[in-house]
């Protein structure tokens, strides 16, 4: 296994959505017609143009009347991906991992336009689609050529408040179980990591994580 | 800031309030992050719960424009339960100093106000002095008529129950975070401050500002680590265009600018240099007629003389007892008193307090040249909402000009260091620098006054050497802030050749022999370079001085106050705070503020408090116009009828402005909600940069209002409808934000709503995007700078249709 791993933190984010406009930047991806839709999430959800979206959800508290938390998503990057299982069994080979553990839409996905539904609800967060513009699937893709160039990728480059952290497994391992002793202090043991034993990215959140993704539009 | 950015990270308290640091300045909250690493305290309190509230160990919510109340119950929780720190409060402020015998304070009025002016007479205030002519003390603070039971009296009327009133914060909170914060007064905590525009934009704002500062000196957290009183610039280079002379009131360096009947440069030394008969007083102000005679020299060069004052007489004046500010601006000019306007690098009929005013004032002008690199509300007035293009007058100019990025020079940061940049991309054709448009506006200017022009002598005199082949040279002009030697001089035993650059302030003379644009920033460019451009990552104390890097003023003081950071004999408050110790005779650590010996010295001492004349920092104020204590007033336009602090029920000496564009109504059934504005991540300013940014216009497209379920109920709005927002002058269109971050208050009986627009949008761009929040908020402002008052106002509500598809 090993390769790369991120954590992201979700007790130290703020919602700049700097990870937001900058992966946008690195991928060239354009902004999409939105309008105001009572929140401050936008574009709604994921999509063809959008690889990476901090979602915001707010709840009335005990603690401090109020809890807003932020939730920078996209693709888990999973140890066993069921979008890879899923297309494999179409076209063989359109989406790979590679020495990373990266999860790449390759080119060949460009053939499974009818598919690209199916793939997407094999992906428990349903993050990839289609993208009208590169006529292909798309998501997150780790940055790969930055990371293989040595740099980090986009959006963890330009987290200012840590939230966003990547690198070997063993020091983002070791790095989330520090930032997780510290949120069981101050959140309690609602405080955890999701899909620690499954996923690349992980999430520390210190709550259900139903309540990062709720969408009242 | 009197601390900088990296130095959060020192604190043990974090207390954000009138900022929402985390949308405004999201850098700043790696360095709270890194304090609660540490195990510090983050205390948010705002009208709405913010994403800087979300980050918050502490939240309490509170009625916009009750900030003197809410930390005046704090200063009375200090003070009546002894948290604050007395070694500090005695030797480093003046609490201890005696108040003359005609100071009174009574129902919401200091004495000496006359009813007639609505002004002050502040000699009232004055302190009594001993027969050297030095304040009397009593260190002991018993004295009734001392600044400390003065302050602890007044402060006593803020009860958690009046204040709770006032406010409409739960008692239980506010007891919370009297609590938290008041536990920085222990002799090795500290507490820091984070405000931005929601303190300063109040008919209240200086006072704002000074009653925390009151409070950090009395808890001893002025001019160490972790502590001070931060303002975090609302602009990326503000600090470094107020340093410079952005304001009316202000040259240079803070030099006051003089009054019409200062005729002489002696007049002026003499009445704005002040003097202190304490000995132990560095009262660093004595040295202001060095700084003004090196400015002058900056101005006129060779042409300013010892004879005729150095060109004193050249420079304009302002009137006796006239304010010549934003808002007198666009009043004068709504009255049809301006030709001609230059709106550079701004976009007032959207930045300003009420902006249909404004846009009405650009409507008298014959000329107008709007300086920009996007089209935007101000340069297209003429053909925006309400205007008819055939009626207006004024001819527009519009000159596009180059970004920052596309320029070398400096900005100064919240931090105040100075940070030289390098031109990041290269310019398209056609755009100029703004360097570049002044100097060939100038130019022609000069050429027009040779031609045919009266009171020639300031134009043709004015120095004009950095101008390299035809451009501005941003070397050239920085060299000039910090200053030549004018000719061969010896200064403090050393000898400088004519041309040299002034090594630092403390060089600066008042004979014409030494030329500086800016005193505080002598040092900056000296013979060794341009300090701004350093980049070395040294950090000698460990404590994230960084000395070496950029640099900072004054003479690259990093911690403003820093000798208060010690105690008498020179050891810091805090071991493990340590950025300055005086050791072996030296001090050691980050530019001690003047190099005399601690206070136990009491031979070759001086208070560390050198900007003031007394050399202690000033819990009583006599100097502010509107009173030596901060007062509660309610906002020109608030929700009661009453203040419950005294019968004054707005700030006595606030300006109110009275044109039929400047309405405002308090307790008006019209206008039943407190209004408040803010920004977003997303946008910058009026948005002129950011709405053309298709990435950052996705995330925030359009005009919204926030506001509480409760509200969104009891007007049939749900989330997502389109709203009608209106005030006494002017009304928007916003999507309606339905949500449980605004919570309606609890005031004096009252349930009390509060709603919040962003003020990032204007009607050029998208066109679906809204207009200016500004459009609703009120002429009137604060009485000491007249920074309008946008922060809390008085609006309706109103659906307007659906929810869009």
């Amino acid at each position: 296994m090993a390769g790369k791993f991120f954590l992201i933190d979700t007790t130290r984010c703020t919602a700049c959505r700097g990870c937001q406009i900058a992966c946008k930047q690195w991928n060239e991806l354009p902004a999409d017609k939105t309008k105001q839709y009572g929140t401050y999430q936008n574009p709604l959800d994921l999509n063809g143009n959008t690889y990476r979206l901090v979602r915001f959800a707010e709840y009335p508290s005990n603690k401090n009347s109020m809890v807003w938390y932020f939730f920078s998503d996209a693709c888990r990057h999973c140890l066993a991906p069921p979008c890879k299982k899923k297309a494999d069994q179409i076209l063989k080979d359109a989406i790979v991992v590679n020495e990373f553990g990266a999860v790449l839409y390759t080119e060949k996905t460009k053939e499974l336009e009818k598919a690209s539904k199916v793939i997407k609800q094999a992906c428990p967060w349903s993050v990839p689609n289609w993208s009208k513009d590169q006529k292909q699937m798309v998501k997150c893709h780790m940055c790969h050529e930055r990371v293989a160039a040595g740099l980090l990728p986009a959006c963890v480059k330009s987290c200012p408040t840590g939230a966003l952290n990547f690198g070997e497994e063993a020091d983002i391992k070791k790095l989330a179980k520090e930032h997780l002793a510290v949120a069981k202090k101050k959140f309690g043991a609602k405080a955890h990591i999701e899909d620690e034993k499954d996923v690349r990215a992980l999430f520390l959140i210190v709550d259900d994580f139903i309540k990062y993704k709720p969408m009242e539009i | 800031m009197t601390n900088h950015w990296i130095d959060i990270r020192n604190s043990d308290c974090i207390l954000i309030m009138g900022s929402n640091a985390a949308e405004n300045h999201p850098i700043s909250m790696k360095w709270v992050g890194k304090a609660k690493d540490k195990g510090a305290t983050l205390i948010s309190v705002d009208p709405r719960f913010t994403r800087t509230s979300s980050k918050a160990d502490i939240y309490a919510p509170e009625r916009s424009g009750t900030d003197i109340a809410f930390l005046g119950g704090m200063m009375n929780y200090i003070l009546s339960n002894n948290k604050f720190h007395k070694e500090y409060a005695a030797n480093y402020t003046n609490a201890s100093f005696i108040v003359g015998p005609k100071y009174a304070f009574k129902d919401g009025l200091f004495s000496g106000y006359d009813p007639k002016t609505k002004k002050y007479d502040k000699s009232f205030w004055a302190f009594e002095k001993d027969a050297n002519g030095v304040p009397k003390r009593d260190l002991t603070f018993k004295d009734p008529r001392c600044v400390f039971q003065l302050m602890k009296k007044h402060y006593s009327r803020y009860t958690p129950k009046t204040v709770s009133a006032i406010t409409g914060t739960a008692e239980a909170d506010l007891k919370k975070i009297y609590e938290t914060y008041a536990k920085t007064g222990a002799v090795d905590k500290t507490g820091t401050i984070m405000y931005a525009m929601g303190w300063t934009q109040h008919t209240v704002g200086v006072q704002n500002i000074r009653m925390m500062a009151m409070i950090q000196l009395m808890l001893g957290n002025m001019g160490r680590p972790g502590g001070g009183v931060n303002a975090l610039r609302g602009e990326s280079n503000v600090q470094g265009s107020t340093d410079h002379c952005l304001l009316f009131h202000i040259w240079p360096g803070y030099l006051g600018t003089p009054k019409a009947s200062l005729t002489t440069l002696a007049d002026y030394n003499a009445k704005n240099t002040p003097k202190t008969n304490d000995p132990l007083s560095a009262n660093w102000w004595q040295n202001k007629p060095k700084y003004m005679a090196s400015f002058l020299k900056s101005m006129f060069g060779e042409t300013a003389t010892k004879e005729n004052d150095f060109g004193y007489s050249w420079m304009p004046k302002i009137d006796d007892g006239k304010t010549y500010s934003w808002l007198d601006i666009f009043d004068e000019m709504y009255k049809g008193n301006f030709k001609g306007f230059f709106a550079w690098g701004q976009n007032p009929a959207c930045s300003g307090a009420n902006s249909n005013k404004t846009r009405k004032a650009l409507a008298k002008l014959d000329w107008m040249v709007n300086v920009n690199i996007f089209d935007n509300e101000t340069a297209s007035f003429w053909k925006g909402p309400g205007m008819n293009p055939d009626e207006i007058k004024t001819e527009v100019f519009f000159l596009p000009c180059l970004t920052s990025v596309e320029k070398e020079g400096s900005i100064t940061n919240s931090g105040r260091w100075m940070q030289w940049r390098y031109a990041a991309a290269k310019p398209p054709r056609g755009p100029k620098g703004d360097g570049d448009i002044m100097v060939e506006l100038f130019e022609k200017v000069r050429s027009l006054y040779e031609a045919d022009g009266k009171f020639t002598d300031p134009i043709k005199n004015l120095r004009w050497d950095y101008v390299k082949d035809g451009k501005y040279d941003p070397h050239a002009i920085a060299k000039l802030i910090n200053g030549y030697f004018e000719q061969d001089t010896t200064v403090k035993g050393k000898s400088f050749k004519k041309g040299t650059l002034v090594p630092s302030f403390a060089f600066l003379l008042d004979d014409g022999a030494t030329s500086s644009g800016n005193w505080l920033y002598c040092q900056s460019y000296t013979e060794k370079g341009n300090m701004a451009a350093r980049r070395e990552k040294k950090d000698p104390t460990g404590m994230g001085l960084y000395p070496e890097w950029s640099w900072c003023w004054p003479v690259n003081r990093r911690i403003l106050y820093n000798r208060a950071s010690v105690d008498l004999n020179g050891k810091p408050w805090s071991a493990n705070k340590n950025i300055l110790e005086y050791k072996d005779g030296k001090w050691i650590g980050d530019v001690p503020d003047g190099g005399w010996p601690p206070m136990s010295n009491k031979e070759k001492t001086k208070r560390p408090f050198i900007m003031k004349p007394d050399g202690v920092g000033s819990v009583f104020g006599p100097g502010r116009v509107d009173g030596p204590f901060p007062e509660h007033y309610e906002p020109l336009e608030c929700p009661v009828p009453k203040n419950l602090m005294s019968s004054q029920r707005m700030n006595p000496v606030a300006p109110v402005y009275g044109t039929e564009a400047d309405e405002h109504y308090s307790c008006d059934p019209r206008f039943p909600f407190v209004g408040t504005t803010y920004r977003v991540t997303e946008h910058w300013q009026t948005g002129v940069l950011t709405r053309w940014q298709p990435w950052l216009l996705e995330t925030q497209p359009q005009l919204f209002v926030e506001m509480s379920h409760e509200l969104a109920k009891l007007r049939g709005i749900k989330n997502g409808d389109m709203c009608k927002v209106s005030s006494a002058r002017g009304k928007v269109e916003a999507v309606a934000m339905v949500t449980g971050r605004f919570r309606p208050m609890a005031i004096q009986g009252l349930t009390v709503h509060e709603v919040g627009l962003p003020w990032c949008f204007g009607w050029v761009y998208p066109k679906d995007g809204g207009d200016s929040a500004n459009l609703l908020t009120s002429s009137t402002g604060d009485p000491n700078t007249r920074i309008p008052e946008t922060k809390a106002f008085m609006v309706n509500v109103e659906k307007l249709g659906k929810r869009r598809a």
